[in-house]
C-alpha cells in the first residue's frame, strides 16, 4: 500500500507542476504588460517600473516561475488588486464554504443516486424503471444554473419555504446542495443500477434468495454491498466535478465560496485572486482523485496493488 | 437501459477482417443492422426528432421569428405570454419567442464548432500517442493529464479569463476543455486497433505509418469518436451556455440562451417566464442529444461501455 501511495504521489508531481505552470503563465499570456496590469490603469510609468522590479517581473520567466512556486508553497499569492489584502486571506473562509457545499451536494447526490439506482434495478423493465430513468435523464440535461433557478422559483418564490440566497442557516444549504447534487445523483444512479444488476445475477445472490431471505435483505445486505465498490469511484470522481460546478451554483445562489470569488475576480481583473483560486481548486481536485484511488483499493481487496 | 442491450448486442461489425488498405464502404446489410440496433434504444428516435427540430429551427429561425429579436419595446416590458408574444417579453420588451428561435443558431454553433475544433486537435494527439507509444505517449498523456486536472468547467473559465469574455472565446475555451477527452479516447481506440493483425500486415506490406494511421486506424475508430462527439456536443452546449450565464461568453444583446437566463434571473420574482423559456430550450435540446447519443452508441459502438 505504501509503495502504491508513493508511486501515485510521484505521478502527481508532473501534473501539479503543469497545473501551476498554466496558472503562472495566465498573467503573462494576457495581452499587455503584466506590470501595467498589476499597477492598475492609472499608474504612471514610474509606478509601473517600481511594480516591475519589486515583483521581479524584469527577471527571466523561469526564474519568475520558480519564485511563484516557492511563494505558492508557503501560501503567498500576493495581494488582491481590488482590496489590497493578502490573497490567501481573501480565499480562506470561502474555500471552506465551497467544500461544505460540495460535501452537502455529495451527500444529496449519493443518497438520491443510490436510492434511484436500487429502485430502478429492482423494478427493472417496469414503468417505475422507465419513469425514474426519464427523470434522471432530465436531471443530466438541465444546466445547473437553470436547475438552481427552477428550485428558487419553486421553494422560495412559490412555496416560500426556503431563503433565496446567501448562507445563514442550514436551510441555505438545501437548494444549492440539490442544484449541485442532482446531476451527480443521475450519474451515480446509472452506475449503481448497472453494477447492482450485475451483482444480482451472481450465484451467491441466488443462494441467498434460495435460502428464503427476504428480497430487501438480499438486495440491501448482500448485493448492494458489492455493488458499492464501483459506486465509490464514481462518487469520488464526481466530487471533483462538484468543485467545478460550484462556480456556477455559487453564482446563482450568491454563495460566499471560492467559485463566486473566482468569477468576481475575473470580471474585476483581479489576477492574483484568480490565479490562487484556480490553483487551489485544481489541487483539491487532484487530491480528491488520489484519495478516491486509495479508497477504492481499500474497499476492494481484489485489486492488485501494482 | 443501454447497458444490458449493449452487452447483448453482437460484436462490432465495423472491424473489417482483412479488407486491407481501404476502409470498406458500409454495405447495405450493415446499415440495416445498425438501424436495427439504433432503434432498439426506444428513446433514440424521439431524441433524433427533437434534435432535427432544433436543427431546422437553427436554420429557419430568422424566418420563423415573428419579431425582431433585438427590437426594444419599452411600453411592453416583462409582459407575460400573450397571443401576440407567445413566450412573453423580456426586460427591454423584446419578444422572447423570437430570441429563443434565434438563439438555437448560437447554441448549435457553440456545440458543433467547439467539438469539431476539439476533435481536430485532440484526435491526432491521441492517435499519435497510442500508435507511437513509448516516450511520446508518456509525454503527450502527461500533458492531457494536466488539462484534466482542472475540475469541470474550470479549465474553460481559465481560458476565457485570459482571452477575454466573448462568444467566440467561449467556444475556443470549450474546445480546449473538450480536447483531452478526445485525445484519451482516440489513444485508447488506437491502441486496441493497433493490436489487430491486419495493422501488422499493413506494416509488413511496407505501408507508411501515416498511411496506416489515416487509412486503417482512423476509419476504424471513427464510429467511437462520432458517438462521443454527439455526447460532447450536448456537454459543449451546456458548458458554453454556463459560461455565457456567468458573463464570460456571449454578451448582451446576443440572444444566447445562457445569457438570456442570466439577465432574466434578475426579474425572476415578477416575471419567471423570462428565465423559463430559454432554460427550457436548453434542457430540451440537450435531452434530445443525450437520447440520440444513446441510440447511436448502440448502433455504432455496441462494445463501448459508458465512460
Amino acid at each position: 500500500m505504501l509503495v502504491f501511495l508513493a508511486r501515485r504521489l510521484m505521478q502527481l508531481v508532473p501534473v501539479v507542476l503543469g497545473v501551476s505552470l498554466i496558472v503562472f503563465l495566465m498573467i503573462h499570456v494576457i495581452p499587455g504588460d503584466p506590470a501595467q496590469l498589476i499597477a492598475g490603469p492609472e499608474a504612471t510609468p514610474a509606478d509601473i517600473e517600481v511594480v516591475r522590479t519589486s515583483l521581479g517581473l524584469d527577471r527571466s520567466l523561469p526564474v519568475q516561475y520558480l519564485t511563484f512556486l516557492g511563494k505558492a508553497v508557503t501560501g503567498d499569492f500576493g495581494q488582491s488588486f481590488r482590496t489590497g489584502r493578502p490573497v490567501i486571506e481573501e480565499i480562506g473562509a470561502r474555500y471552506w464554504n465551497t467544500l461544505a457545499l460540495g460535501c452537502v451536494a455529495m451527500v444529496f447526490g449519493t443518497v438520491l443516486g443510490l436510492a434511484i439506482g436500487v429502485v430502478t434495478a429492482v423494478y427493472r423493465g417496469t414503468w417505475i424503471d422507465n419513469a425514474v430513468l426519464g427523470v434522471s435523464l432530465l436531471g443530466i440535461s438541465a444546466p445547473s444554473f437553470f436547475l438552481g433557478i427552477l428550485l428558487m422559483l419553486l421553494f422560495s418564490v412559490s412555496l416560500q419555504w426556503l431563503p433565496l440566497t446567501g448562507m445563514g442557516s442550514w436551510q441555505n444549504f438545501i437548494m444549492p446542495g440539490l442544484t449541485l447534487g442532482i446531476p451527480n445523483a443521475a450519474v451515480i444512479a446509472r452506475m449503481a443500477r448497472t453494477s447492482l444488476l450485475e451483482v444480482l445475477q451472481q450465484d451467491y445472490v441466488r443462494t441467498a434468495q434460495a435460502k428464503g431471505l427476504a428480497g430487501p435483505v438480499v438486495v440491501l445486505r448482500h448485493a448492494l454491498r458489492n455493488a458499492l465498490i464501483s459506486v465509490v469511484t464514481v462518487v469520488g470522481l464526481q466530487m471533483g466535478y462538484l468543485l467545478g460546478g460550484a462556480v456556477v451554483t455559487e453564482t446563482v445562489f450568491a454563495w460566499p465560496g471560492i467559485g463566486r470569488l473566482l468569477i468576481q475576480s475575473i470580471s474585476s481583473r483581479d489576477f492574483p485572486v484568480v490565479q490562487a483560486s484556480v490553483l487551489i481548486l485544481a489541487l483539491t481536485f487532484v487530491m480528491i482523485t488520489l484519495m478516491t484511488d486509495v479508497l477504492y483499493r481499500l474497499v476492494d481487496p481484489r485489486i492488485e496493488i501494482k | 437501459m443501454s447497458m444490458e442491450a449493449s452487452r447483448a448486442a453482437e460484436p462490432n461489425g465495423a472491424t473489417p477482417a482483412l479488407s486491407l488498405p481501404f476502409a470498406s464502404a458500409p454495405s447495405r446489410s450493415r446499415l440495416r443492422k445498425q438501424w436495427a440496433r439504433f432503434s432498439r434504444s426506444k428513446l433514440a428516435i424521439p431524441g433524433g426528432v427533437i434534435v432535427a427540430v432544433f436543427v431546422l429551427v437553427a436554420i429557419l429561425g430568422p424566418f420563423l421569428a415573428p419579431w425582431d429579436p433585438y427590437e426594444n419595446d419599452l411600453m411592453n416590458m416583462l409582459m407575460p405570454p400573450t397571443w401576440e408574444h407567445p413566450f412573453g417579453t423580456d426586460e427591454l420588451g423584446r419578444d422572447i419567442l423570437s430570441r429563443v428561435l434565434y438563439g438555437a443558431q448560437l447554441s448549435m454553433v457553440e456545440g458543433i464548432f467547439s467539438v469539431v475544433l476539439a476533435m481536430l486537435a485532440g484526435v491526432p494527439v491521441g492517435m499519435i500517442a497510442g500508435y507511437v507509444g513509448g516516450r511520446t505517449d508518456t509525454v503527450l498523456m502527461r500533458l492531457v493529464d494536466v488539462l484534466l486536472a482542472f475540475p469541470g468547467v474550470l479549465l474553460a473559465i481559465v481560458i476565457v479569463s485570459v482571452l477575454g469574455a466573448s462568444l467566440f472565446n467561449a467556444m475556443i475555451a470549450v474546445a480546449i476543455y473538450t480536447m483531452p477527452i478526445f485525445a484519451r479516447l482516440a489513444r485508447g481506440a488506437t491502441l486496441s486497433i493497433k493490436a489487430e493483425p491486419y495493422v501488422e500486415a499493413c506494416r509488413a506490406m511496407g505501408m507508411t505509418h501515416r498511411r496506416i494511421l489515416l487509412r486503417n486506424i482512423l476509419p476504424n475508430i471513427a464510429s467511437t469518436l462520432f458517438v462521443m462527439a454527439v455526447l460532447r456536443v450536448s456537454l459543449a452546449i451546456l458548458t458554453a451556455s454556463s459560461l455565457s450565464f456567468l458573463g464570460l461568453g456571449a454578451q448582451a444583446p446576443l440572444p444566447e440562451w445562457g445569457a438570456m437566463l442570466a439577465s432574466g434571473r434578475n426579474y425572476m420574482l415578477i416575471a419567471p417566464h423570462v428565465a423559463l423559456f430559454p432554460g427550457g430550450a436548453i434542457v430540451l435540446l440537450v435531452l434530445g442529444l443525450n437520447l440520440l447519443q444513446d441510440g447511436l452508441r448502440m448502433a455504432f459502438d455496441p462494445k463501448m461501455v459508458e465512460r
